[in-house]
């Protein structure tokens, strides 16, 4: 498989490593920023390759994760009516909101639906026209555009039964807020190489520059990865702080300009609450008044914001690098993927479900 | 910490909080394993059911016959390499096959739906008719139902199945012991691809084929060539990964397996690359692993290899005596981690 097979070829990947030995001299705290990357490193050894003295620490970039429980819970309230067809990613099904999820709805009868792009929401609008088919939108700007393009699409030809619901956050924010705080530990960022393919890299410039960070824009095999943490360890060695790209085959530093031109177009910046972290500035896209029909936030009434417990789940802070997952004292006893207490322990890009799949055994022995 | 472990009838685990049945229930992850420890083994409870194969080996005066059933409801009813009918031949005879039977006679139960065209179920009929002659069964008593349009999903089979146990030996997880080594009859994923590609219309450059196929012959070439299998297991739902995560607890022992020896066909490794699943967890329903001690896995692969539906025969690992329970995987990089039961079904990645 061309473009997979060599990133993942061993002799390669301990070349990298063996280089990589070679210029570590120092200890290291560096964020893998995409969920992505953190089960490709858990699921590969990754980890197992590297310097002893680098410590990768597991960053925000999971989508799900961070979907806030009132955005969640509005999207099962919405999926419980009997006129509304939910349609989202599959991802999505098992992350609790304050009570249900997605697939206990469906058990009780709502109409939920797993589709592969908003564009499958769209056309079951087309089909069904006596549904109202509502599109839960979930990700990064990976995902954002592909959702810009079906409210475009249902735009033009006066689809009157679409709507979304705009869960979509923007990475530089969120990596601003954790290289902000005062107590930040990390020193380098491997940035998630999908995201800077749709939005390029100039963005992370500044970022860098203010932070003293180097940033890597990184893809997601284990070659990209080794690579990308060689990079980054080279910048930090030798004092020079900047953005480099590492997943040449995929990003520009422009990104995609028609993708991006789209996400213009349909969505606007917003502050959005982010699961376990708060309210992040600027870090979410809604729809632009122009799409106002197309809110599904809009078209179906707003829920009071639930009452909450006191929250068992520190996904917050292992979603900002504070904490491993095996760390949290509700890891692998109150929370599995069976009960879980936050997304992400179910997400498939969560970090607590990559440790507990592919690390419960090691887990276990270093576990409090 | 106390950590639960992956499997086994005592687990702490909660069985999620769900009040209703839902799809995951179904999917052979963990969710399964833990409806079926807490609702059925105990409403059952029986030495037989408990030992957890698939198929139970009774005696019948003197003969040692093995007993299965397994329900399909796969969507759409035909697919590239198979179709239902098919499936449920094949499916239960290798049930049959893992317990170290020969099979002989099957049963067939139709629900069918209201408005389902004939011809389908003369097609399905004639399908399994063809299946059953290949495998060597006969289809010997059967029964119809028919539920009002929309209660059904079209048509789902139920067979049940006998077979002979003519060997010796007991077949089955409790007689894995740390050294054996672990054989795969051949690449894996290919039924749950054509599957999902049929399903969702998806167009890939090749097509891939569902692996569905007959394996009591090769099992019982194993059996007659003296080899001491210790477990069988065929690979459905839940994939290699599930197989491997249930013996290695049901049996106690440690399983490692070698990622780099696992084969998997390019146009099933780029399917489930473009869908974010991972083929160790994919279904198959032509595929088994067979446990056996080191000094005949050797003379096991070559008998398996002059068969055609394990041509591809290969050692993908081995059981040790550490780590019991756990199935740990050497990556294609080098690295290891462990390998775990999903929950319940691979969902499709967001990006």
């Amino acid at each position: 498989m061309k473009y997979v097979d060599e990133y993942r070829d061993a002799a390669r990947v301990r070349q990298m490593a063996a280089l990589l030995g070679r210029v570590a001299r120092r200890p290291w705290v560096l964020m893998e920023v995409c969920g992505g990357q953190t089960h490709a490193i858990v699921r590969y050894g990754l980890d197992e390759l590297l310097p002893a003295t680098l410590e990768l620490v597991h960053g925000p970039g999971c989508p799900v994760c961070v979907t806030s429980v009132d955005l969640l819970d509005q999207a099962l309230a919405i999926a419980a009516r009997p006129e509304v067809t939910l349609c989202t990613f599959g991802d999505m099904m098992r992350v609790p909101g304050s009570g249900a999820d997605l697939y206990a709805v469906r058990a009780a009868g709502g109409d939920v639906r797993t589709v592969y792009s908003p564009l499958e929401a769209l056309e079951l609008a087309r089909s069904q026209r006596d549904r109202e088919v509502v599109f839960f939108a979930v990700g990064f700007e990976t995902t954002a555009p592909a959702t810009a393009l079906a409210v475009c699409q249902a735009a033009r030809e006066g689809l009157a039964n679409f709507s979304v619901l705009a869960a979509h956050v923007r990475v530089p924010p969120a990596l601003e807020a954790i290289l902000a705080a005062a107590d930040c530990r990390v020193q380098g960022l491997l940035a998630a190489g999908h995201v800077c393919m749709v939005m390029g890299y100039a963005e992370y410039e500044p970022l860098a520059a203010r932070y003293g960070v180097p940033i890597v824009v990184t893809g997601f095999e284990p070659l990209d990865i080794v690579e990308g943490v060689y990079l980054l360890v080279r910048q930090l060695e030798s004092g020079s702080v900047g953005v480099q790209n590492q997943y040449r085959r995929t990003v520009r530093r422009e990104g995609n300009a028609p993708a991006r031109r789209l996400l213009d177009t349909v969505f606007t910046p917003v502050a959005r609450d982010w699961r376990g972290i708060g309210s992040i500035p600027a870090s979410g896209l809604a729809l632009r008044p122009e799409y106002a029909a197309f809110d599904a936030a809009a078209r179906f009434p707003a829920l009071p914001p639930a009452a909450r417990a006191a929250p068992a789940c520190l996904s917050g802070r292992i979603l900002q690098g504070r904490l491993k997952p095996p760390q949290c004292p509700a890891f692998g006893s109150r929370c599995t993927p069976e009960h879980p207490l936050g997304a992400t322990m179910v997400s498939s890009e969560g970090a607590c479900a990559a440790y507990y799949r592919y690390r419960r055994a090691a887990a276990q022995e270093a576990g409090p | 910490m106390s950590t639960p472990s992956s499997a086994g009838p005592a687990c702490p685990l909660p069985l999620g909080e769900y009040p209703w049945v839902v799809l995951a229930h179904g999917g052979g992850g963990r969710l399964m394993a833990q409806l079926i420890e807490r609702v059925f083994l105990p409403a059952f409870a029986n030495a037989q059911l408990d030992r957890r194969h698939d198929g139970a080996v009774v005696r019948l005066a003197s003969t040692r016959v093995a007993f299965t059933t397994d329900s399909y409801v796969v969507q759409p009813l035909f697919f590239p390499g198979g179709d239902i009918g098919s499936l449920a031949v094949y499916g239960t005879v290798n049930d049959l096959a893992m317990c170290g039977a020969r099979p002989q006679y099957l049963s067939c139960g139709m629900i069918l739906e209201e408005g389902l065209e004939l011809q389908v179920v003369e097609r399905i009929a004639a399908s399994m008719q063809r299946a059953a002659r290949r495998a060597g069964v006969q289809l010997v008593t059967g029964d119809t139902k028919v539920v009002e349009r929309g209660k059904g999903d079209g048509l789902f089979v139920n067979t049940a199945g006998i077979g002979v146990v003519e060997s010796q030996i007991d077949i089955g997880p409790d007689q894995v012991r740390p050294g054996d080594v672990v054989l795969l009859s051949g690449d894996i994923g290919r039924h749950g691809v054509a599957i999902l590609a049929a399903r969702e219309s998806l167009e890939f450059e090749a097509t891939v084929c569902s692996d569905c196929a007959p394996l009591a012959e090769p099992v019982m070439a194993l059996l007659a060539a003296g080899v001491e299998v210790h477990c069988l297991r065929d690979l459905t739902r839940g994939g290699l990964a599930s197989a491997a995560v249930e013996i290695a607890a049901r049996a106690g022992v440690g399983i490692e397996l070698c990622e780099r020896e696992i084969p998997v066909l390019e146009a099933v490794r780029a399917s489930c690359e473009i869908l974010g699943l991972d083929p160790l967890y994919v279904a198959n329903e032509g595929r088994f692993v067979a446990i056996v001690p080191q000094v005949q896995a050797e003379q096991a692969l070559q008998v398996l290899r002059a068969h055609a539906e394990t041509a591809q025969a290969v050692a993908i690992g081995r059981t040790t005596a550490a780590a019991a329970g756990q199935v740990a995987m050497e990556s294609a990089v080098g690295g290891h981690r462990l390998v775990d039961r999903l929950s319940g079904e691979q969902l499709p990645r967001i990006c």
